[in-house]
């Protein structure tokens, strides 16, 4: 009987799981043991391309010194940690109106930003390539910055809206009671309490504006102006040259601060991504 | 210290009339109780007070001043919420002081004032808490706190007691009304619970539907009710209603229901002069109802007995007598089982009588 | 008290008191509040998502304001081969990669949905895929692709499965499914996550129940989880559906349309044909195409997303 139950308990959880397990990790695996091997034995089909027999640093050495790759980590925290503050200062108090002070056209608005989140880059890229022409911007990373909020701030609003919904009306009025105005209401007793969501919203636009490709891709060309995603495939790949080694040494380290943050706020990230979808 | 008058208020949420004509005046250290059911218009009619809800129409003055277009932070009033509305992010001491300093109450003084509150409420002890680590009962307190550190001209409470368990909740009505005598400061208070009105009101209004069903003193109300609805809502169980047609032997007046008679008392029999209508609407509390030995036509009941429900104190029996079910209150004493036969004999001086149309007290000169 | 304050405005702090006295009106405030969110999507959004449309139906090249030409964009689009496989490959792409995200992340939901130890770990490994930026593990996966060194092609020769290195990227159906796998390993995780929080709000008491009644591991799947889940599960696959349709840079990174355009999506198609070859009206047609499958898919997840006020 026990030995059944262990048996049927493995069947429909160990070896699922672990066959999930072993699919997604698999090309980090890859990635990272490539990372470490020379390229003679990168090359060399002989050997097993799954154990790393001599480990070598010189791909990340090529990385760091032949590439301009920490320009374009500053490039890309740059524009990840302003966009990411724009987005959040505008979403938090738009979602705070939409929610919670109930003007004439406040669910109108909360439609729209709705809509606007759903909304893909691919479709935009091309009249914002115009736009961000006009502004004379071409080049320059705040291209990247007064754009990316735009997938961010609808995201955000969103997001926060939940997070104002609950927390209970009452606890405003109480406030109003007790003599605060508005703004401090907003001040002292919203903002602390949504605090949690605040975070969670700033780790999600944190890790979209990382993320971001072709925004980047289509405004930015100066080498030099780059974030860390274009810059590893148009600069480590020439024509059919293609660095692998360093390239996946780059893919790892411009993974890095992405999961750093992801490691330290999981449960803010998951909190995040299920009240978004959540009514 | 102010008196709150509410003239001709009206309040409509679009399609929806929440109050209708309200009028009341509360007077100073007053404490008045709203009850109804939910959905009457009395945590509206609160909300009003405070400021939290605008008025459609109608006039508030609270003290001397019309308030209709004063913000409630500026009415200087204090309000407890159903669900306390701690902050949670403060610990009780920052609770208590938060109105205080938003008046640019001098530290010194908050200090002063907050250890005041919390010695007369018994929560010294939590003042460097957080709410969450608060049982409901310290909640409840740290709220009453944060109301009365403000010194307020006006109380408002909106259902306080619901969260609290049935225990609590007797033991906190007490020491709300020794709280209040004590600060001596009007309050209004909201509820549906219609023994917390009665212990707790020093006048309750009773409301249904968005209008004041009748104003008065607990026991005016519970003696006098002015309608069936309010004779109903108060007392627990409820009066018993039962619609009688009326026989008029020369000045005697008795009310039948098929075998059930009583022969009304001369100053009861008043009340019908000038009453067209064939049939009235009796009511009789339960209590009223009290068990004799012997049947006497025209003077007591025989009931069957259906299901007997002692509650200690008092024994409650849901008989059937003539067609009619009603609940009686027997005393503890006496014993009876299902399917016995009980007479019973209303105290005739306590029995209701209320017009069959309009549900309307009958021979109620004040209403 | 209440005097004190109608009172006061006649006084020195009139203006200030003025102020504060118009943000306490929730209209204004409001407005306030939210004209910076409103602005930046006005400027960055709206204007070119009208101005998008616009270009549709204009010849507009780089650095060079276009003139109007009518439907010419989409007529020629109509006629060019290219595009029609684009849409081919853009519908298979889309259906086949979310009908798979979807089966295999809800199945992974179901596995996780118990409680056993190391779960918030095991949680956070799922998630990676989703975490680490699609450009970095793309990369990773052209590097997985490769035609002489993939780790893939070693370990099914090593099994006996097959005779030579398979050519992943190199053949245009190897090519599609090789990026629909990639697409579906990146978006499992979004699935499984966003529903494991929807498993977690069913009562256990529903599936004891059913225990009760003797119903099977399917049946209880079937008649109680499938049903329950249903609203999250049509918000998250219009999601997906939205996403996977518009991808761009996966396919970009990995084959660029290649080879011979056989992995050409819309997103990809309108890059090369804007950015790279610098039509920006052809571009932006191309792009429009997009939009009757986004409304659909909008129309979808706001009926399920719907707060209700």
């Amino acid at each position: 009987m026990v030995g059944e139950r262990a048996i049927s308990k493995a069947l429909k959880f160990y070896v699922p799981l672990g066959l999930y397990l072993l699919f997604l990790l698999f090309p980090f695996y890859w990635m990272v043991n490539t990372v470490f091997k020379s390229d003679k034995e990168m090359y060399n089909l002989e050997l097993n391309p799954f154990y790393i027999h001599s480990p070598t640093l010189e791909n990340i050495v090529h990385l760091f010194t032949r590439t301009i790759f920490l320009k374009w980590m500053a490039n890309t925290f740059f524009v990840a940690i302003l966009s990411t503050l724009m987005a959040l200062g505008a979403s938090l108090l738009a979602a705070y109106a939409i929610q919670r002070l109930r003007f004439r056209t406040s669910q109108p608005t909360g439609v729209a930003i709705f809509l606007s989140y759903l909304i893909p880059q691919t479709i935009l890229f091309i009249p914002l390539a115009h736009v961000i022409f006009q502004l004379k911007l071409w080049d320059s990373l705040w291209a990247l910055v007064l754009t990316y909020p735009t997938f961010l701030v609808p995201f955000c609003t969103w997001l926060l809206m939940g997070y104002f919904k609950s927390i209970p009306k009452e606890m405003e009025e109480c406030a109003m009671i007790d003599g605060a105005s508005r703004v401090r209401i907003f001040r002292s007793i919203i903002l602390p309490l949504c605090l949690p969501g605040i975070l969670s919203a700033g780790i999600f636009c944190f890790t979209l504006s990382w993320n971001e490709y072709i925004y980047a891709l289509a405004f930015i060309s100066d080498t030099s102006s780059k974030t860390v995603p274009i810059g590893l495939v148009t600069e480590l790949v020439r024509g059919d040259v293609y660095h692998w080694g360093p390239l996946m040494a780059g893919a790892l380290c411009a993974s890095v601060p992405v999961a750093l943050v992801y490691s330290f706020f999981v449960e803010h990230y998951v909190a995040g991504m299920t009240g978004a979808l959540k009514e | 210290m102010a008196e709150v008058r509410l003239q001709s208020v009206c309040k409509r949420f679009e399609e929806v009339v929440a109050v209708k004509d309200f009028n009341l005046f509360i007077q100073d250290k007053e404490f008045v109780v709203l009850v109804g059911p939910s959905g009457c218009g009395k945590t509206t009619t609160l909300r009003m007070i405070a400021g939290l809800e605008e008025i459609t129409s109608g006039e508030i003055f609270i003290g001397q001043t019309l308030v209709n277009r004063v913000p409630a932070r500026d009415r200087n009033i204090a309000m407890v919420f159903q669900n306390y509305a701690l902050y949670p992010h403060m610990t009780v001491y920052q609770n208590m002081a938060f109105g205080l300093e938003m008046r640019k109450t001098p530290k010194e003084e908050i200090r002063r004032r907050v250890q005041e509150a919390a010695d007369i409420l018994g929560i010294g002890e939590l003042l460097q808490r957080k709410p969450k680590q608060l049982s409901g009962g310290q909640r409840q307190r740290v709220a009453l706190g944060r109301a009365i550190v403000r010194k307020p001209q006006v109380f408002l409470f909106d259902e306080p007691l619901s969260n609290l368990d049935a225990k609590l909740r007797v033991q906190t009505r007490l020491e709300l009304k020794k709280l209040h005598s004590r600060l001596s400061t009007t309050a209004v208070y909201v509820t549906h619970d219609q023994v917390e009105a009665m212990t707790m009101g020093d006048r309750i209004v009773v409301m249904k539907d968005g209008l004041i069903q009748q104003v008065g003193s607990p026991l005016e109300l519970y003696n006098f009710p002015a309608n069936t609805f309010v004779a109903g809502f108060l007392g627990s169980p409820s009066m018993n209603f039962f619609e009688a047609a009326l026989k008029r032997e020369g000045s005697a007046v008795s009310v039948c229901k098929g075998s059930l008679r009583i022969d009304l008392p001369p100053e009861k029999a008043g009340f019908l002069e000038g009453y067209k209508q064939e049939t009235v609407i009796v009511g009789v509390r339960p209590e009223d109802l009290k068990p004799v030995q012997e049947h006497l036509p025209g003077r007591t009941l025989q009931a069957l007995v259906e299901v007997v429900e002692p509650i200690g104190n008092e024994t409650y029996v849901d008989v059937e007598a003539g067609g009619v079910s009603l609940i009686a209150g027997v005393g503890r004493n006496v014993q009876v089982r299902p399917g016995e036969k009980l007479i019973l004999m209303p105290a005739l001086e306590r029995i209701n009588l209320f017009d069959t149309q309009s549900q309307r007290a009958l021979g109620l000169h004040h209403s | 008290m209440g005097e004190a304050i109608s009172q006061s405005e006649a006084m020195p702090g009139a203006l200030r008191h003025r102020l504060s006295r118009a943000l306490e009106n929730p209209t204004l405030l409001g407005f306030l509040f939210v004209a910076p969110a409103e602005l930046i999507l006005l400027i960055f959004l709206a204007y070119p998502f009208v101005l998008g449309l616009w270009l549709g139906f204009t010849d507009t090249v780089v650095g060079r304001e276009g003139s109007f030409v009518g439907l010419e964009n989409y007529k020629e689009l109509l006629e060019d081969s290219a595009f029609w496989l684009t849409v081919f490959n853009t519908f298979l792409y889309t259906v086949v990669a979310v009908i798979l995200k979807a089966v295999l992340g809800i199945g992974l939901a179901v596995v996780l949905n118990r409680d056993f130890k190391a779960k918030g770990l095991v949680r956070a490994i799922v998630l990676l895929p989703w975490i680490v930026p699609t450009a970095l593990s793309a990369i990773c996966f052209w590097w997985l692709y490769d035609s002489t060194f993939s780790g893939i092609s070693w370990v099914l020769m090593r099994l006996g499965l097959i005779d030579g290195m398979i050519n992943f990227l190199g053949d245009p159906w190897n090519a599609r499914f090789s990026l629909i796998a990639a697409n579906v390993w990146r978006g499992i995780p979004f699935f499984t996550i966003g529903l494991l929080a929807g498993l977690q709000t069913i009562s256990p008491e529903l599936y004891e129940a059913a225990d009760l009644d003797g119903a099977s591991f399917w049946s209880k799947f079937r008649k109680i989880t499938l049903p329950l889940i249903t609203p999250l599960l049509a918000v998250v696959t219009a999601f997906s559906t939205i996403w996977t349709f518009a991808d761009f840079q996966l396919i970009w990174i990995i084959t660029k349309g290649g080879p011979a355009g056989a992995t050409h999506v819309f997103g990809t198609l309108s890059f090369q044909r804007a950015m790279s070859g610098g039509h920006f009206g052809e571009g932006a047609a191309i792009s429009n195409f997009m939009l009757p499958i986004l409304v659909v898919c909008v129309l979808i997840s706001f009926k399920y997303l719907r707060r209700e006020d």
